[in-house]
């Protein structure tokens, strides 16, 4: 790897950190743009659920058919409810909604705030006496960092369900024995980590698709690099904080 | 009494690395006044209005808005200084999201004599009337054709009743007829308002129309100056370039 490259990427990581620390510093004051804030609510949150919920639903059945020939083999299938769940609820749901909304959400505010920025929609902001920082990234970063958990949170129960069905095609097992089962082995130490590490997957999703389009260059052409680049990176931004979460979750012995 | 200067500019440099745009720009504009500074494509006629209005900042050079120093400003003073000077941007910049009645709502949020929402239709609706686009409140700008869009720009832009309007590039994109006639409602607003314009052009139609002054700018100075009847007798080859 050239030195160069190395330059750029440390260059663009300090911008970026950068970038994403002025939202503490410009979040706390007032003005509070709660009209906005509320309408980036509704469009992370509320028009992601359906892919998150259907996605979710899926991963749910496919885990459980497909670990229960193995499970069967070694005649732990009675197992099957409570080791998917955990695997479900721990790491599967968390990341698999991160990474969609990743794509979803990161390029849709990359797009936007970079065609935005080439339209000089940002400029035309600030001239208004509208701080466009605190506008337009501000009520993004926290939408989409509240927002992610609780997409979690609804795909974890959907996909349970959709585990429940998985469970019921190759034997029958009631609705209450199955949540029994769940929640014999499902507790806190599993899902408080997987919401926590959401806030975090929601937080770099909003800041990195907010960072890739506020800075666009170069025309129509640098708005579809920025969505581009704003999914590649969040996408990978998602993985580096799950690696870390995990870490961190073996170190203060949450499990 | 006489006419105070309102904007001006001594000395203005900028440079974007190696390419030296303004170098040592000096201007004034008048109450009242329309002045256009003629330019070619990349001559940093953009750059000095967005150095005006602080969006960008100079490297050197004395920038006087109403007597005072912007070069030096903070984010609240420039705050405080936009209430009074609009800005027609060139792509027009209406919010894409946002219904024209919103569009003209948005600068009133921070600089609106009252929060009343009704005031503010008002307000919006007197704005429109000055365009001749009542109609279209509802409507979004993608529904717009693009001398409807430069209009409802304009209203937003006169919406604050600002003393001195910057225009970047008004009749660039459109039609000879709808650039006339753009050019006419700036000066009837002119007429109205008793603005002071700054217009950064390049179409001779609308500097023959807007104009009571030219300043010529060339190699990032301020090369000749004089009325449009003054400027298309010159002799100097740079000059009548423009307008021939």
């Amino acid at each position: 790897m050239k030195i160069d490259t190395v330059k750029v990427f440390l260059n663009e990581l300090g911008k970026l950190t950068q970038f994403s620390l002025r939202f503490f510093l410009e979040g706390i004051k007032p003005r509070y743009e709660f009209n906005e804030w509320a309408r980036q609510c509704f469009f992370i949150g509320y028009q992601s659920l359906l892919l998150t919920g259907v996605t979710g639903f899926i991963i749910g059945l496919v885990i459980t058919i497909q670990s229960h020939p193995s499970m069967e083999a070694f005649g732990t299938e009675s197992w099957l409810p409570s080791v998917v769940s955990v695997s479900l609820v721990r790491e599967i749901v968390p990341v698999i909604t991160a990474l969609i909304c990743a794509g979803k959400i990161g390029s849709g505010i990359g797009a936007e705030l970079g065609s935005m920025k080439v339209t000089e929609q940002i400029d035309a902001m600030e001239v208004s006496g509208t701080n466009p920082y605190k506008y337009l990234v501000v009520t993004r970063i926290l939408a989409s960092t509240l927002m992610l958990p609780l997409l979690v949170i609804t795909s974890d129960a959907i996909s349970l369900y959709g585990a429940y069905i998985g469970v019921n095609m190759k034997q029958v097992v009631s609705f209450s024995l199955y949540t029994n089962q769940v929640f014999a082995k499902l507790n806190f130490g599993d899902v408080l980590p997987s919401i926590f590490k959401s806030f975090f997957f929601g937080f770099a999703i909003g800041a990195i698709g907010c960072y890739k389009g506020y800075n666009t260059e170069h025309g129509t052409e640098g708005v579809g690099r920025a969505a581009n680049s704003a999914v590649v990176v969040a996408t990978f931004a998602v993985f580096l904080i799950d690696l870390i979460a995990a870490q961190m979750a073996d170190i203060l012995h949450i499990t | 009494m006489d006419a105070q200067p309102v904007i001006v500019t001594q000395n203005v440099f900028k440079a974007f690395g190696k390419n030296k745009v303004l170098q040592g720009f000096d201007f004034k504009l008048m109450e009242k006044e329309n002045v256009v500074i003629l330019g070619k494509s990349g001559s940093g006629k953009s750059v000095l209005i967005k150095c005006i209005i602080g969006l960008m900042k100079p490297d050197a050079g004395s920038i006087k808005v109403f007597g005072e120093e912007v070069t030096q400003f903070n984010t609240k003073q420039f705050e405080t200084l936009r209430a009074k000077v609009g800005f027609l941007f060139q792509s027009n910049a209406l919010y894409d999201s946002m219904t024209v009645r919103e569009n003209l709502e948005f600068p009133l949020r921070r600089h609106a004599v009252s929060s009343d929402g009704t005031n503010m239709l008002d307000l919006v609706k007197e704005a429109l009337g000055n365009v001749g686009l009542e109609h279209t409140i509802d409507m979004m700008p993608s529904d717009l054709s693009g001398g409807m869009r430069k209009r409802i720009a304009l209203a937003r832009t006169l919406i604050l009743k600002p003393r001195i309007i910057l225009y970047d590039e008004p009749t660039t994109g459109l039609d000879p007829i709808t650039g006339k006639e753009i050019s006419r409602l700036m000066l009837d607003i002119q007429k109205k308002y008793n603005t002071a314009s700054l217009i950064i052009s390049h179409d001779v139609n609308c500097v023959k129309i807007v104009a009571n002054r030219i300043v010529v700018l060339i190699d990032g100075i301020s090369y000749a100056e004089g009325t449009y009847q003054e400027l298309i007798q010159s002799t100097d080859s740079k000059v009548k370039q423009f307008f021939d």
